[in-house]
Order: structure tokens, then C-alpha cells, then sequence
């Protein structure tokens, strides 16, 4: 897969991603494919942005001549400051995301299970170790919505009956948007609720080793910019 | 009474080899990198490290690493630092990961009277592995510890003479935490003003945590 394919994905399910967000939701964005949400949330929304080390009203990043190296997101990357913002410690903030203040997550993922189990930090065989914010954020957060490719870089399935890397949370998924398909998890069960127009639900079951349902009613959605 | 003034170099002669340290910072943001510069020029070692991050390779607390002087971290994102794996992997130091609420949590006890608290976070996965897990109404919760220091070396914005703290933008994170759960708490602050001059509604630290102030 040439880069720009690649790229062009990992903006297709942002761009997904961010029809999940509702109007006035407080949202942590995390790192990877869900940093690209906040280019697609629409533009009548006010959507406030939480970054884990203690801040609220999240702003774009700044152009060169003003980056202020203690203004940071949890990526370590420069942002801004938007009117209304606040700043916090590690606790409050931490108090914030464990404590069920946050309205939505978009966080990405190693592998996902069919009863919405997340792995996201951790491959056996390798020493990890970094955790950082995700457990609490996966654990705290009223909505979970994962961004991810269908598939890992090698074309290896990360939607699985069960998880078989470590995981990050058990059964705290809600919603799972790849270039590819839409689902929604409840009470441990998985289902479809919007599959591209690019591929028929056959074609989409030999790469989903999960098992899931078919909302009765499935939307089909062009999402041109997955298919090559 | 005033919080005592000392350069950095100075400030080490209250640290001890041995002593379990509190760093404040999120990645290189928020940490006291003059305090911590100061500590690697000292022959002190054989420390536990209680920070987020092991600074990254060759700054901030990457360095004490490269030292040999750390012997034990305990952390939340080590992976910054790759320098960590190597120490880790050749057996040089010991790591105890915990997700970040729980080790902010951990220190906000610590420094509260807080001995252990139970935290839906990690139940059910690897790092709650060994640890005491309990249903409350339904919900699995990990019994953890709270964390203490005998010295918290951490970063202030401002501090009056006093020693109350104002911190600046995301470089305050856990330094206000860490200035709780530590027997004694040496600051880095980027000015000392008088005090009556900060507004009391804009104070983080009140000075009672803080005991020695350095300018960076």
C-alpha cells in the first residue's frame, strides 16, 4: 500500500469518527488516526476538547512562531489555547476521565474483540513499557469510539473473537468505525450498522474473524477514499 | 515561615543515596530540569524514581539513567525513553507501570492520609495482575497503594517568599501532587515574588508543602 493510500484511510475513518460526536460533548481525542478527528468535527459544532495532562478547550496547533513548549497535548505535540480554556493537575484530570466526565473518546486500537474488549498498549514477546492514560480513558469515558484500520499494516485481522494481546479494558467499547464498516457493541454483543458500499457484507466477514450481528437497519455509506 | 532559598547545587545536600524521588513533568514539560541536572553532577544514587516519563535519551532524568543511578522506576510512559528498555532489558533497573490516573490517584492519596484505594482501572487486565481485585454493585475494582516520597523534587511557575505555588499552563501535571505525598519538597520556580503579591485565589501549592526553593 503506497503512503498516500495509507494516509487517505487513516482520514476516511477520522472523517467517520467525528459523525460519532455529538453537539457539546467533552471529548478526549487520543493519539494517532483519532488526533485527525478534529479536522472533520463539523463546523456548527462546539465540541470541547480535553488533553490528559490538564487542560480543557483544547485549540489547534500553533503555527510555528508561537509554539510554547508547556503548551502541550498528551502526544507531546504543540497546541492552543481557546477561550474558555482551563488548566488542571494530573489528578483533576485524571478525576475527570475515571470519574465519567467525559461525554466521548476516540482512541485507537491494537485489536478489538467481538464482546468490545480493547488491546491497545501492549504485544506479547515485546517488553512495554508505556500504559500512559488509556485504561483510565477507556474505562471513564461515557461513549468509546475506536478509530482504527480493518486490518494491521501486515493485512493480519485485529477484529477477533477474543483479544490476544493485552488488553487495555474489558467490554468497554461502544462504537468501532474502520475505513471499512461501522458497529456498535451492547451488552457484549457486536453489531454491524454500516458497511461501505465498496464491499459486500461476504467480502467484509473474511477479514472480521469476530462474530457479529446485522442491524436490521444496516446503512450503506460511499466512502470512496477506501477504495483501490 | 519562609520557604528557604538555595541554589540547585545546594539544594542536593537533602538528598540521601537510597531516597525514593518524586519528579514532576510530562515529557520535558513541567520538569525541574535545572534540580534534576544538579542531582547528576552529585555521587548520590541508588534511587527509586517515581515520575510519568524517564525523561527522554539524555535529558532530564534520561540522564541520571545513563548514570546508573536509578534503581528502581515507577511510572506510567517509560516508553519515551528508550533508553529505559535497554536498562530494563540488561537488568539494571526495575520498573513498576501503573496507568496514569492510578499512579496520579497514588500520589493524591499518598500525600492525603490515603493508604490504599480501589480504582475500576485495570481490572481484568495484565497490570492488575497480583493485586487484590473487589465487586463493588457489580463493578470489578483494583486495590492500589498510595505513593510517598522522601524527597519530591518539583516545578513551579512562580512561588512568593512563602513558598505559595502558581504553576504555568500544562507544565503543572503532577508537580502540585507531588509536592503533597513528599517528606520534603524542593521547587524549581522560574521567579520569587514577594509575598501578598500573588493573588490567594490563584495559589495551587499553599506554601505548608513547600520547604526549599531554587530559581531556575
Amino acid at each position: 500500500m503506497s503512503d498516500m493510500y495509507t494516509q487517505e484511510v487513516r482520514h476516511s475513518i477520522a472523517r467517520r469518527a467525528a459523525q460519532e460526536l455529538r453537539d457539546g460533548d467533552i471529548v478526549n481525542l487520543g493519539i494517532g488516526i483519532p488526533t485527525l478527528v478534529n479536522n472533520y468535527i463539523p463546523s456548527d459544532f462546539n465540541i470541547h476538547l480535553h488533553t490528559e495532562n490538564g487542560m480543557l478547550e483544547v485549540g489547534p496547533s500553533p503555527s510555528p512562531d508561537s509554539v510554547d513548549p508547556n503548551l502541550i497535548n498528551a502526544s507531546r505535540q504543540p497546541i492552543s489555547e481557546l477561550p474558555g480554556a482551563s488548566y488542571f493537575d494530573s489528578g483533576m484530570s485524571f478525576s475527570i476521565m475515571r470519574g465519567g466526565h467525559l461525554d466521548a473518546t476516540v482512541i485507537g486500537a491494537l485489536q478489538v474483540s467481538q464482546a468490545g474488549d480493547l488491546a491497545s498498549w501492549a504485544v506479547p514477546g515485546r517488553t512495554v513499557l508505556g500504559v500512559g492514560g488509556a485504561m483510565d480513558l477507556v474505562v471513564g469515558a461515557k461513549r468509546v469510539i475506536v478509530a482504527t484500520t480493518h486490518l494491521t499494516k501486515d493485512g493480519n485481522p485485529k477484529i477477533l473473537p477474543s483479544c490476544t494481546y493485552p488488553l487495555t479494558a474489558k467490554q468497554e467499547v461502544d462504537v468501532l468505525v474502520t475505513e471499512h464498516a461501522v458497529f456498535h457493541f451492547s451488552e457484549g454483543q457486536m453489531t454491524l450498522v454500516e458497511i461501505g458500499e465498496h464491499l459486500t457484507l461476504e467480502e467484509l466477514k473474511a477479514i472480521t474473524p469476530a462474530g457479529f450481528g446485522v442491524h436490521p437497519g444496516l446503512t450503506v455509506a460511499k466512502r470512496k477514499e477506501a477504495i483501490h | 515561615m519562609p520557604a528557604i532559598r538555595k541554589t540547585a547545587e545546594e539544594a542536593m545536600e537533602y538528598i540521601r543515596s537510597g531516597n525514593t524521588l518524586m519528579v514532576g513533568g510530562f515529557g520535558l514539560s513541567g520538569v525541574p530540569l535545572k534540580l534534576v541536572d544538579a542531582l547528576v553532577k552529585t555521587d548520590l544514587t541508588d534511587f527509586t524514581v517515581i515520575s510519568n516519563n524517564i525523561g527522554t535519551p539524555g535529558q532530564g532524568l534520561g540522564k541520571l539513567l545513563n548514570t546508573g543511578r536509578i534503581k528502581k522506576a515507577v511510572g506510567t510512559y517509560f516508553t519515551t525513553n528508550p533508553d529505559v528498555g535497554t536498562a530494563y532489558q540488561q537488568g539494571k533497573i526495575e520498573v513498576e507501570l501503573l496507568p496514569q490516573g492510578t499512579f496520579c490517584e497514588a500520589l493524591r492519596a499518598g500525600g492525603s492520609g490515603i493508604p490504599a484505594f480501589y480504582t475500576p482501572t485495570a481490572a481484568g487486565t495484565e497490570l492488575a495482575a497480583g493485586k487484590e481485585q473487589r465487586v463493588f454493585d457489580g463493578q470489578s475494582y483494583v486495590l492500589e497503594k498510595a505513593l510517598k516520597a522522601d524527597v519530591s523534587l518539583i516545578k513551579a511557575h512562580k512561588a512568593d517568599d512563602l513558598g505559595n505555588l502558581v504553576y504555568y499552563k500544562t507544565a503543572r501535571n503532577f508537580n502540585p501532587l507531588m509536592a503533597m505525598a513528599s517528606d520534603l519538597t524542593i521547587v524549581e520556580v522560574d521567579e520569587i515574588v514577594p509575598k501578598g503579591t500573588l493573588d490567594p485565589e490563584a495559589v495551587i501549592t499553599p506554601h505548608l508543602f513547600v520547604d526549599i526553593l531554587v530559581t531556575g
